[in-house]
């Protein structure tokens, strides 16, 4: 990397963002720490409340319960994600025009606006009308989303890794085209094997790369909404509730607003604590590879 | 690319034929997997609901347009995208001139806090849009924005500007430095340089992070439909007006998500190559 040089005055270069950004990202966050220590009878009258709505919701089962959930879908659809999309990228064309094609076709899940990826599905999965769900049904399986638990779930991460498992295949794809051919030569002359080359060429060269697909996926999925709530709305009963839905939930259809509060600063602060971390060996390799 | 190009049928000959078949096997069923959904869709927005729900057929038996002649001459309909790609193309631009700045800042100076400034940067990527829905619309029924363009427009610059900042710093970090002294030896003005000269050179950066705001601002519905109720109200919102006393209106609704897809599908091929890097936030 460059040299870069010390400059104080860079910050006129970077205010206009910060401005912008505090705007539509501190002032509302503020919002909801203000909400969070208060309490109201109602008629906009608040009163200080301290911690108690954390100590609420932090013993209230349905955060507990939603939080186990959401654990559970980001381990699965990663488990499923990461090696399907190294897979996909191990087999993909290197070049010319299937290559084209392949990342075409590929990224067109990720450019389709999140509720219609709920209704595709929603329409694909039904019993009557949906081709996954005639078809089941025609084989004599059991499966019913709305009503059943395990095919709702099912539902939901099949959805997912149909919808994202291109960006990490295109993430791997991008790390594997940056190994530079001499390396498959020195392979070839010392005979290893089809494992050993991934294992110690192109895995180690895709660290990097995997490294952002796993902190984008675990954030991305930690926030989902829009999808599970088109298909399922959340049911049937709680079962695919998950974080973002119940907050939902709780902000704007109750209208909850201290618990809710209290619930999106823990929440919020889950995703930064992990993320953190991912971040934090993300910039340790970058080091390293610099 | 170019190398690779050339050497790898050679590679991939010796490294034993058979796997070049299992390739072709896993790629063909993988595609089939992300098309089968999508062909649905499409099919079922050329049939009739009669035949939607009269009975199972793999493609429309008798072919029908009237669901999207039923959208593209309801106002209600239409006025959805509209309303969409107005906010849509507004963030993008706010994106991009608050973002270009910065960008440049970070990827050629150190300046005080700029680490942590980059790191708070992309937290707010992380931040989960539910816990934000309440606040936005709050804040912006007080300021007297709730249901305009400009409001959702503003919301999404929640996650957009710390994305453009980063994909436009990964492209601006490939200029050489040398370029910027001599525009200002030569009597540049920073702004001249900058509009002149430096802007040309990171074009295909600019197109990517524009790409990646429209991409990002068109896919998110919890804070657009939260932020608006009628003037400004976006397809993905409009939608849900298929749900009528009769029942679901699956013709209709099939074609709304196929034109939803359009735009999409327009603009990928040109950026095809750069999508992992956008990805990557400009990483890789």
């Amino acid at each position: 990397m460059q040299q870069k040089t010390t400059n104080h005055k860079a910050w006129f270069l970077v205010l206009p963002m910060l401005v912008l950004v505090a705007f539509s990202a501190v002032i509302p966050l503020m919002t909801v720490v203000n909400y969070s220590v208060q309490d109201t009878f109602g008629n906009n009258q608040f009163f200080w409340a301290g911690l108690e709505w954390f100590e609420e919701m932090l013993s209230d089962e349905r955060m507990w319960n939603a939080l186990q959930r959401q654990l559970m879908f980001s381990g699965i659809i990663l488990a499923i994600e990461i090696p399907l999309g190294i897979l996909v990228a191990l087999n993909m064309p290197k070049s010319g025009f299937w290559s084209s094609f392949c990342l075409v076709v590929m990224s067109l899940p990720l450019l389709i606006p999140w509720n219609v990826v709920g209704t595709i599905w929603q329409i694909f999965g039904r019993v009557d009308i949906g081709l996954l769900g005639y078809t089941l049904d025609a084989l004599g399986i059991h499966y019913n989303y709305t009503q059943d638990t395990i095919s709702a779930w099912i539902t939901i991460i099949v959805m997912d890794v149909w919808h994202w498992t291109s960006l990490v295949a295109l993430l791997a794809f991008a790390g594997l085209k940056s190994i530079p051919d001499a390396y498959y030569q020195a392979a070839r002359i010392d005979q290893a094997s089809r494992w050993k080359v991934f294992r110690f060429i192109e895995l180690p060269k895709m660290t990097g790369v995997l490294m952002i697909a796993i902190l984008l996926r675990f954030m991305d999925s930690f926030m989902i909404y829009t999808e599970p709530f088109v298909v399922t709305g959340g049911g049937p009963g709680n079962a695919t509730t998950l974080l973002s839905i119940d907050l939902v939930k709780m902000a704007l259809g109750q209208f909850d607003l201290g618990p809710a509060a209290a619930f999106s600063l823990m929440y919020f602060l889950v995703i930064l604590s992990i993320s953190w971390v991912f971040y934090t060996v993300m910039v340790n390799l970058d080091k390293k590879g610099a | 690319m170019t190398d690779a190009a050339a050497q790898s049928p050679a590679a991939v000959k010796s490294r034993s034929f058979p796997r070049v078949k299992g390739g072709t096997v896993v790629m063909t069923l993988y595609l089939l997997f992300l098309m089968l959904p999508i062909y649905w869709l499409l099919s079922m927005s050329l049939k009739t609901n009669a035949e939607i729900l009269g009975g199972f057929s793999l493609w429309p038996r008798d072919l029908t347009f009237a669901n999207y002649i039923t959208i593209l001459t309801d106002e209600a309909w239409y006025m959805g995208y509209v309303n969409s790609m107005i906010y849509v193309v507004m963030n993008t631009v706010i994106s991009l001139a608050v973002a270009l700045p910065a960008a440049y800042a970070f990827s050629r100076y150190n300046f005080l806090g700029d680490k942590h400034l980059f790191f708070w940067l992309l937290t707010n990527r992380m931040a989960p849009p539910a816990v934000f829905a309440l606040p936005f619309f709050q804040l912006y029924s007080s300021i007297g924005l709730f249901d305009t363009h400009i409001a959702v427009a503003l919301a999404h610059c929640l996650f957009n500007v710390p994305l453009a900042v980063w994909i436009l710093e990964g492209f601006m970090r490939g200029v050489p430095k040398e370029i910027d002294e001599t525009a200002y030896i030569d009597g540049y003005s920073f702004g001249h340089f900058f509009v002149k000269i430096f802007m040309p050179l990171i074009a295909s950066g600019i197109g990517v992070a524009a790409f990646f705001c429209f991409m990002f601002s068109w896919v998110e519905l919890l804070l657009s439909r939260t932020l608006t109720s009628v003037e400004a109200k976006p397809i993905a919102a409009t939608m849900t007006r298929t749900v009528g006393a009769a029942g679901v209106d699956w013709g209709v609704l099939a074609a709304a998500g196929v034109l939803t897809i359009v735009p999409g599908a327009l603009v990928i091929y040109f950026v095809r190559n750069y999508i992992a890097k956008g990805f990557a936030l400009g990483r890789v």
